[in-house]
């Protein structure tokens, strides 16, 4: 900062301010000796895991994902023991992922019932309402998970005894058995149809829309629009020859069911547990949201003759959104971070995938960091999708 | 606009860690090829710093800290549980307690550590813990990464359990079955290896907790489960009608349970190697706990060299006590003594009848080098 | 006009239990199906829970493993230092009690007849054992009697607390060598000795790192701006399992040669982490809370930022956390299960290990899971319920 030759006392000034009082320079000083020492830990720690990857045989390298991974896992995508350790985890990834989704549209559907239920006039509705989140909240989520696997979906029939419901359904402890699609050559051209019947739909209605803008005169647009999206793969359905899609049954084998789509137990309790577990905060998320909106709300859109269900639309939900967005995220960050305590009741997702390949191919640090990057990377695009959203909600300011 | 910038710093930062990582690793693995190759002026290296001092450090830490510190477990019935006081027992536990006994004098001097199996690796790698007993089968990749397998205590290997009702009798007759398994264990590897190379389908249902194992496949969602063949025993016991249950004639593979030490170190290596042929010698001498004293004035040379009385089996040189071979034997038994506490006939834990484990004299496969 | 208003007729508030049931349950067709329903549901549950747990369920391994729920495996003869923990505990409530009155009241009492209680119970148990129990509620009677005097100030107490807090912890682990109080190792430390433990080190221990962070996150310098919302962020970004996962295998990795840390003490430096960016968050909440006069009008008054924070803004702004940060201790309490999958042996992990005792109680997991699952309850519940109490006595809720 000084120029030309100072002299001594003034190299420890500036603008007449000693150096130990300017807060300028001490802010700078602060934010130096804070890196060095974050930095300072970092490169301790870097510096002693080479050194012991060095010494003690520790791998540090990610070329073991191509070896073959050697052991079986109880679901998800294509696999098979003879696959490697790179496949296996994107196994788990997909289940991960699998399982947050399907939790989270739950979630929601679960919280906003009992929401509802508990703001209900009905008494009784209101207390079960209660006692269901006042119980879920205050047990351990991994307590219940043990409870639903081993209490509830392992005293299922065994799968000699399956229930079959009416169509080829069957439900045991080995999970629901159902009919799989599976497609034949004709899939392709079938799609196109398909493909062909949206795009002609969305065109339809958006043409006769504007007519029915102009000219005032009722044009069906939204029926069109249904028959065309409809009629569209239906006809192509016949007219492609080959029965486009045909079905799997599942077969009832010596042990198990062979063929057919499959839910596991497993996957089951972990949905059951995260979106039970959930959608009691959810609820409580939501019904703050709906008593946020005020009385005087409800009687305004009366008042200027909305229907109840346009009510709802466009004047309750709209505030009570900007209210419940916010937390509501952070309950689905949760819920996807929680989904790793699959690992108690053996369902494959990514973190129960990479602690076996920790225990089978002995690289720790590298599954490790992997894991927390699929974590991370999860948690993070979530909050900036639900961000952006959020954003246009706020956008409506009073 | 923040979030996202920071999701931006976050990944670079991370793709930063993981590049350094890689980058870092890609030397190593490539090291002991070079010398083949021999164009590479790292290589003379990186065996070099591979080389760890001769040893001695882990007893000098022992003594010092007056504790062994074991790696072990409180959720293996047989091995590593816990009684009714809730006091830690076991047969590996007895293990453990040999160990301090010959080091330290005192059965009580040892510092549990409970592991799960994803931890036993590491434990031993990072010299977390002196001794891992804690049920682990000796394979050679684990022998070259984790640490140095020491004596076979327990010969077991891998069997079935089925329903008797599902008339399955063979591997063969378990095409398409769905098996039950611990996860992250080599019996994991040993299924599907199994069943491939038998050209059988089959699924595995994977659990991280052994109760969890057996208490699905006592529910129905497995029709097999496999394990050790000790602990099937042991599970079978414990199932609601053991007659309805079956374990299969077949050994899907061998598992020899065996304490490991951590790299590196030598002397303790001997020292463990030691004890655990002491334990055996002493069965095949007859001694054991009731009758230690009484033997100390018995003439056969072996027994008074092995109690201390009169020569010597290299004990001094190792750092350990010359009569300790007795203090051990007379806190935890011969090898016999601790087998028969927890799996014999009036066993704590279960019964499981010795097969291999019996003496090689008795037509079994424990045996131990001659103390002299 | 005014007068017809005032007597204009309000309806009752209460018009006898038939009104009330016409009104609640059966107002019209659906609500009278809907209540219909509900009692069906309510029916069903109940007969099969009570069925299931006084006919088909064995109670043995809970009723056989008490002492291991409650300590783990702490030994024996030590068994006299949770137990004078807990004394001092049940002292310092009554003192709290009669000082700072209020919600602390409801905690007092609670764990003064919630001992009470056991004490009084009709079963088999140790006479020293039954005096213990008898001596707690006794104590909280005798705090809060201390309380009365004029010597014993709020500021007092809180040292108290703190002073309890660190005796505990030496109280337990015990010095190596030392006759009367030997070292015991925290693997001897479980059940919900550890479970409680675990939280209250991670909440205890979290408190000034998060606020530093929340200080950080808001500072106007950004390097340390950077970090700090690196380190909120990373954390909060990945669930406990990992960061535990992480203490117990990776950082023994990242330490030099012979250096080893205790894997509770692991467990807990994992668990304070966790919290600590939870708490940073919480905190960051009760700073924005603050109007910017107070700082304005700090500052006219001549105080240096320094000054500023740590005697207007801060104390506005934890006072307004309280409430969060009793919440996120529950929340804690409850994760500390999570520890079970590091093979820590705190209340989940003692379940698991009773199961393994013994052949015939193998397959009673459903019994141990229950009781555990009905334990946390209680706790959890009580402490919410308290913590309810609590935001309404310092109308934070209220804004």
């Amino acid at each position: 900062m000084t120029t030309g030759r100072p002299s001594l006392p003034a190299l420890f000034t500036r603008r007449g301010v000693p150096l130990w009082r300017d807060v300028q320079v001490l802010q700078w000083a602060a934010q130096i000796v804070s890196a060095i020492i974050v930095i300072g830990f970092l490169a301790f720690f870097a510096s002693n895991v080479l050194r012991a990857a060095q010494v003690r045989g520790l791998s540090l390298g990610y070329d073991f994902l191509d070896l073959t991974a050697g052991f079986d896992l109880p679901e998800g995508i294509e696999y098979t023991p003879a696959d490697s350790f790179g496949r296996a985890f994107l196994v788990g990834l997909v289940n991960t992922a699998k399982v947050a989704m399907v939790g989270i549209v739950l979630a929601t559907i679960l919280g906003t019932i009992t929401a509802l239920a508990r703001l209900s006039s009905n008494w009784l509705v209101s207390k079960i309402a209660s006692v269901y989140i006042e119980t879920v909240r205050n047990i351990p989520l991994l307590v219940q998970l043990f409870f639903w696997y081993f209490a509830i979906f392992q005293q299922l029939p065994s799968v000699q005894d399956s229930i079959t419901w009416p169509g080829p359904m069957y439900l045991s402890q080995r999970g629901l058995y159902t009919v799989a699609p599976v497609t034949t050559e004709s899939f392709g051209t079938w799609m196109a149809f398909v493909a062909a019947g949206i795009v002609l739909a969305l065109a339809l209605r958006s043409m006769l829309l504007r007519h029915q803008m102009q000219t005032g005169r009722d044009t069906h647009y939204g029926l069109v629009a249904l028959v065309v999206l409809i009629g569209m793969p239906l006809a192509g359905w016949f007219l492609v020859g080959e029965v486009p899609l045909v079905t799997d049954d599942p077969v009832m084998g010596e042990f198990n069911f062979t063929g057919g789509l499959r839910l596991t137990p497993e996957f089951a309790a972990l949905l059951t547990g995260l979106v039970i577990y959930t959608g009691a905060f959810t609820a409580e998320v939501v019904r703050a949201g709906i008593q946020a909106v005020s009385r005087g709300q409800f009687d305004a859109a009366r008042a200027v003759g909305l229907s109840s269900s346009q009510t709802l639309r466009l004047v309750v939900l709209p505030q009570a959104l900007r209210v419940i967005i916010p937390p509501l995220i952070s309950q689905y960050l949760n819920l996807t971070k929680n989904s790793s305590l699959a690992i108690a009741i053996g369902y494959a997702d990514v973190f129960f995938i990479g602690k076996t390949i920790i225990n089978q191919a002995g690289r720790a640090v590298p599954v490790f960091s992997m894991v927390m990057a699929v974590y991370l990377c999860a948690s993070l695009t979530t909050s900036v999708v639900m961000n952006i959203y959020n954003r246009r909600i706020q956008l409506v300011e009073r | 606009m923040k979030r996202l910038s920071l999701l931006v710093v976050l990944l670079s930062l991370l793709t930063l860690i993981l590049s350094a990582c890689g980058g870092e690793a890609q030397e190593c693995p490539e090291c002991p090829e070079c010398p083949e190759a021999g164009e590479c002026p790292e290589c003379p290296e990186c065996p070099a710093v591979a080389v760890v001092a001769a040893g001695g450090e882990i007893l000098a830490a022992v003594k010092e800290r007056g504790k062994v510190v074991c790696g072990s477990r409180t959720d293996l019935l047989g091995f590593g549980y816990l009684d009714e006081d809730g006091l830690n027992v076991g047969f590996d536990i007895d293990f453990c307690r040999a160990v301090a006994t010959a080091v330290l004098g005192d059965p009580e001097a040892v510092e549990f550590v409970f592991l799960t199996a994803a931890e036993r690796g590491p434990a031993l790698q990072t010299g977390e813990i002196d001794l891992l007993s804690r049920n682990v089968t000796w394979t050679s990749s684990r022998d070259a990464q984790w640490g140095n397998f020491t004596v076979v205590l327990f010969y077991d290997g891998q069997g079935m359990i089925v329903r008797k009702d599902s008339g399955a009798t063979t591997l063969d007759d378990l095409d398409g079955a769905t098996v039950c398994v611990t996860t992250g264990t080599t019996t994991e590897l040993n299924l599907a290896d199994n069943f491939r190379g038998r050209g059988l389908d089959f699924s595995a249902v994977t659990f991280e907790d052994t109760a969890s194992v057996y208490s699905a496949y006592e529910d129905g969602r497995c029709d097999a489960a496999t394990s050790d063949k000790s602990q099937l025993a042991a599970i079978r016991e414990g199932l609601a009608v053991p007659d309805d249950h079956y374990i299969m004639e077949v050994t899907m593979s061998k598992e020899p349970l065996t304490p490991a030490v951590p790299q590196g170190d030598d002397m303790w290596f001997d020292i463990v190697k030691t004890v655990a042929y002491t334990l055996i010698n002493a069965e095949e001498l007859g001694i054991n706990s009731g009758n230690v004293d009484e033997m100390m004035t018995n003439d056969n040379p072996a027994i008074k060299r092995l109690l201390g009385v009169e020569g010597s089996f290299g004990q001094e040189d190792l750092g350990l006590d010359v009569d300790f071979a007795a203090n051990v034997i007379r806190a935890v038994g011969n090898y016999g003594e601790i087998y028969d506490r927890y799996m014999g006939p009036d066993g704590d834990a279960f019964e499981l009848p010795r097969g291999p484990n019996k003496l090689w004299t008795d037509g079994g496969l424990i045996y131990a080098p001659p103390l002299r | 006009m005014g007068s017809t208003v005032e007597t204009a007729v309000r309806p009752p508030s209460y018009s006898g239990p038939v009104e009330w049931l016409r009104r609640n349950l059966v107002g019209t067709w659906y609500d009278t199906l809907l209540t219909l329903l509900s009692l069906w549901f309510v029916f069903v549950a109940l007969r099969g829970l009570f069925a299931w747990a006084f006919f088909s369920a064995n109670w043995e391994p809970v009723t056989g493993s008490l002492k291991l729920f409650a300590l783990g495996q702490y030994p024996q003869e030590d068994m006299w230092r949770p137990g004078m923990i807990v004394l001092t505990v049940s002292f310092l409530m009554g003192v709290s009690w009669r000082v700072w009155g209020g919600t602390v009241r409801t905690f007092a009492l609670a764990l003064a007849v919630a001992l009470g209680v056991v004490a009084a119970l009709p079963v088999e148990m140790r006479l020293p054992l039954r005096l213990w129990f008898v001596a707690n509620p006794a104590l909280v009677g005798l705090g809060y009697l201390v309380g009365w005097s004029r010597v014993v100030r709020s500021r007092w107490v809180l040292l108290g607390w703190i002073l309890s807090f660190v005796a505990t912890i030496i109280l337990l682990n015990g010095f190596k060598g030392v006759s009367w109080l030997p070292k015991v190792d925290t693997a001897m430390w479980g059940g919900l000795l550890l479970t409680f433990l675990l939280a209250l080190v991670g909440i205890v221990a979290s408190f000034p790192i998060g606020v530093l962070l929340a200080l950080g996150r808001r500072s106007s310098l950004p390097v340390v701006k950077v970090f700090c919302v690196l380190f909120i962020e990373l954390v909060r970004g990945v669930p406990l399992v990992t960061i535990l996962f992480m203490g117990s295998i990776i950082l023994p990795l990242f330490l030099p040669d012979g250096v080893r840390i205790d894997r509770v003490l692991r467990a807990m430096m994992a668990m304070t982490l966790f919290a600590a960016a939870y708490m940073a968050e919480n905190v960051r909440g009760g700073l924005q809370a603050i109007p910017l006069g107070q700082v304005e009008a700090a500052k006219a008054v001549g105080l240096n930022g320094l000054q500023t924070m740590a005697l207007i803004v801060l104390p506005q702004a934890l006072r307004a956390v309280i409430p969060a940060i009793v919440g996120q201790f529950i929340a804690l309490f409850m994760d500390t299960t999570l520890a079970v999958i590091i093979g820590l042996v705190e209340l989940l992990g003692v379940g698991k290990a009773i199961l393994n005792s013994k052949p015939e109680w193998l397959l009673l997991d459903t019994e141990v899971y229950v009781f555990i699952a009905a334990l946390f309850w209680v706790f959890t519940y009580s402490m919410s319920y308290a913590s309810r109490r609590l935001e309404a006595a310092l109308g934070v809720g209220e804004r």
